[in-house]
């Protein structure tokens, strides 16, 4: 069967152990913090250019945030992708997760015409992994999380494996469907060379704005959500003793030892 | 319905109840006796209405059953069907669940739904004086809590951090209603057609755990070696489950299990946030590497530095020998 457009959720995150608290003004300082590509969106697209492979179809990656993400959805296109749409708008500014899928699922349903759409199982900065599922509900289709695998099994028809309490199970799901795939599932393709080149010199993604949408701003951005940060607070793990045991292996198994043989 | 009720979704697989839906049905009843609200436990099975009582017995003033064959296991079509039609119908004013897989399937599809506000994974959760939930949810990997307040829709959401809130086996006189499930099975769009499930050791309840990093190259046999002479369990960093060498199950960190125990020895795993916050409440820490800058130091009370090849066959020699 030949597959239609796949689409591919894709969010650019800093990363976690670069991101500093200041307790003085309770605020993230991200500015020293690298960014990229979220990990388990990596392996969303690549599970999406390996079904592209073997069926056909095409690639699109997808994401709402600021216009510096270009460069992200460039290097997804290096890798594989067809195409790229950045939603960015001012009033998306603290959407938390309602405005954010709905906003994404107005964006899949303007590209339109796809077979699948796929998520990476969880962010590494919010870590809600509740956008696949509510980006499902606004376009009426089946959802299934935590997926490592996905075969299509004959015409409309995806066999799915999602990893469960114990092991996994096979779904059988009639598609189209929202997937969120699992972090660490595959090993995501390295760009090509000269698809990076051409990417980065000549591929511009689609840019839309909410009114793009036919979304107006009430609907998105702060007065759009249904949460509100009230605080941020540090959760310091708590001091230890950070006691160095050094020398030779012989020498560092004996002083272990002995830790241990008090500890136990 | 003239109380306020919070309802828990209490997770259940072929008969078999997930603890850690118990503790949140504890913290809610905590909750609701602050609160003057009520306690309902949602319990969808296929023949299930045994463990009705007992599900009570943690804390809900009422269990409601609703059992079809197709709630058997956890399946996303049928089980949002059921519980989205119950809370139409009565209009809880909070709906909690286990931030377990199927717990966070389920609510992140109801919170859109009902255009209410979900809070994710939350390891404090309270109501504010205007009588809107509050959660603590953690990002960044753990180190950063955001205090978070839900602002509209209803019900209100939360998904809880698996562990966070003990079980408590304290009330009795649960009243146990039976409901029809609502499912249309025209709109069930999948059925699972294979399972492979094996026992899981919940390591969560370890008291000791060596944990096996990347630095092992997905070889366990040390970690093994080292959890048999001093009678602990074996967990991985999630590189290692991503490999397949060790079931997800025994996965340490924010995607993974929590530890609690008294005590874990981590080989060659560099000390990533997401998997830090799998061990910042465990009593001690040791670890190994041979980078004597990785960032495991920082939350280790005792680190060797050297190669854990050679460190642990010669610690599992002495220990055997008993120093
Ligand atoms: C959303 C998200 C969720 C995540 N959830 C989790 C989670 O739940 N759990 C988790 O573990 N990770 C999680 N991660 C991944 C995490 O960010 C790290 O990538 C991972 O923890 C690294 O595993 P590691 O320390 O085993 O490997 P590495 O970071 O590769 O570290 C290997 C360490 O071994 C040392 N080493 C190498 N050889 C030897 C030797 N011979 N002897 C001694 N030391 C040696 C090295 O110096 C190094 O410090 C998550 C990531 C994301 C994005
Ligand atoms: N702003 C965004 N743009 C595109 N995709 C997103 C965005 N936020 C979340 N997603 C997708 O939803 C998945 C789960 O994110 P979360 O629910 O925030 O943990 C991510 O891995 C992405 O695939």
């Amino acid at each position: 069967m030949e597959l239609k457009n796949i689409i591919v959720c894709l969010k650019v995150v800093p990363k976690p152990e670069e991101v500093k608290f200041d307790p003085e003004t309770k605020r993230l300082d991200r500015s020293q913090a690298r960014n990229e590509i979220n990990p388990a969106d990596k392996n969303a697209l690549e599970l999406a250019l390996q079904l592209k492979d073997k069926h056909g179809g095409r690639v699109i990656v997808v994401s709402m945030g600021p216009p510096f993400w270009d460069k992200y959805l460039k290097l997804a296109v290096a890798m594989g992708a067809d195409d790229a749409v950045l939603i960015s708008d001012k009033a998306l500014i603290g959407s938390d997760t309602l405005p954010t899928t709905l906003t994404l699922a107005r964006a899949i349903q303007k590209i339109g015409d796809y077979s699948l759409v796929l998520c990476g199982e969880e962010s590494s900065d919010g870590s809600t992994g509740q956008v696949p599922p509510g980006i499902a509900e606004w376009l009426g289709v089946p959802h299934v999380t935590y997926v490592s695998d996905i075969e299509v099994a004959g015409e409309g028809l995806a066999r799915v494996k999602r990893t469960i309490k114990g092991g996994h199970e096979i779904l059988e799901v009639r598609m189209p469907f929202v997937a969120a795939v699992e972090l660490g599932c595959n090993t995501p393709r390295f760009p090509d060379f000269r698809r990076k080149r051409w990417a980065d010199r000549e591929f511009q993604p689609k840019v839309w704005s909410i009114a793009d949408l036919g979304l107006s701003p009430e609907e998105v951005g702060f007065k759009g959500s249904a949460t509100e940060v009230v605080e941020l607070q540090e959760a310091k793990p708590p001091e230890r003793m950070k006691k160095k045991i050094s020398g030779s292996p012989d020498e560092v198994a004996e002083e272990l030892a002995r830790v241990l043989l008090d500890l136990l | 319905m003239s109380e306020k009720e919070i309802w828990v979704f209490v997770e259940q697989d072929s008969g078999e109840v997930e603890e850690t839906s118990l503790g949140v049905l504890s913290k809610a009843r905590e909750l609701a006796d602050s609160k003057g609200f009520k306690v309902a436990a949602l319990l969808l099975g296929k023949d299930v209405g045994g463990l009705a009582e007992e599900v009570g017995a943690y804390g809900a003033h009422k269990v409601l059953v609703a059992e079809h064959s197709l709630l058997e296991r956890y399946l996303a079509d049928p089980y949002f069907q059921v519980v989205s039609a119950l809370i139409e119908e009565r209009k809880p004013d909070t709906v909690l669940f286990s931030a377990t897989r199927n717990g966070r399937d389920l609510a992140g599809r109801l919170a859109v739904r009902f255009k209410t506000g979900l809070m994710a994974h939350v390891i404090s959760l309270d109501y504010s004086e205007d009588g809107r939930l509050v959660g603590g949810v953690p990002g960044f990997g753990g180190n950063i809590v955001a205090i978070v307040k839900h602002t509209k829709g209803m019900p209100q959401l939360a998904t809880v951090a698996p562990g966070v809130f003990e079980p408590r086996k304290e009330w009795s006189g649960a009243e146990v209603e039976v409901v029809e499930p609502r499912i249309d099975e025209s709109k069930v769009r999948m059925r699972v057609v294979e399972r492979s499930v094996g026992k899981v050791l919940d390591i969560s309840k370890s008291k000791k755990v060596v944990i096996a990093g990347m630095g092992t190259g997905g070889n366990l046999e040390p970690a093994k070696q080292l959890a048999e002479v001093i009678g602990a369990d074996i967990g991985v960093t999630r590189p290692l489950a991503d490999m397949g060498v060790a079931p997800r199950d025994l996965q340490v960190g924010s995607t993974g299990v929590v530890l609690k125990g008294d005590l874990v020895i981590v080989l060659g795993a560099s000390g990533a946030p997401h998997f830090v916050s799998g061990i910042r409440d465990v009593g001690t820490v040791i670890s190994i590497n041979k980078d004597p800058e990785a960032p495991i130091l920082e939350y280790s009370d005792y680190f060797a530095v050297g190669d854990l090849f050679e460190i642990v066959p010669r610690l599992v020699e002495k220990l055997r020998r008993g120093g």
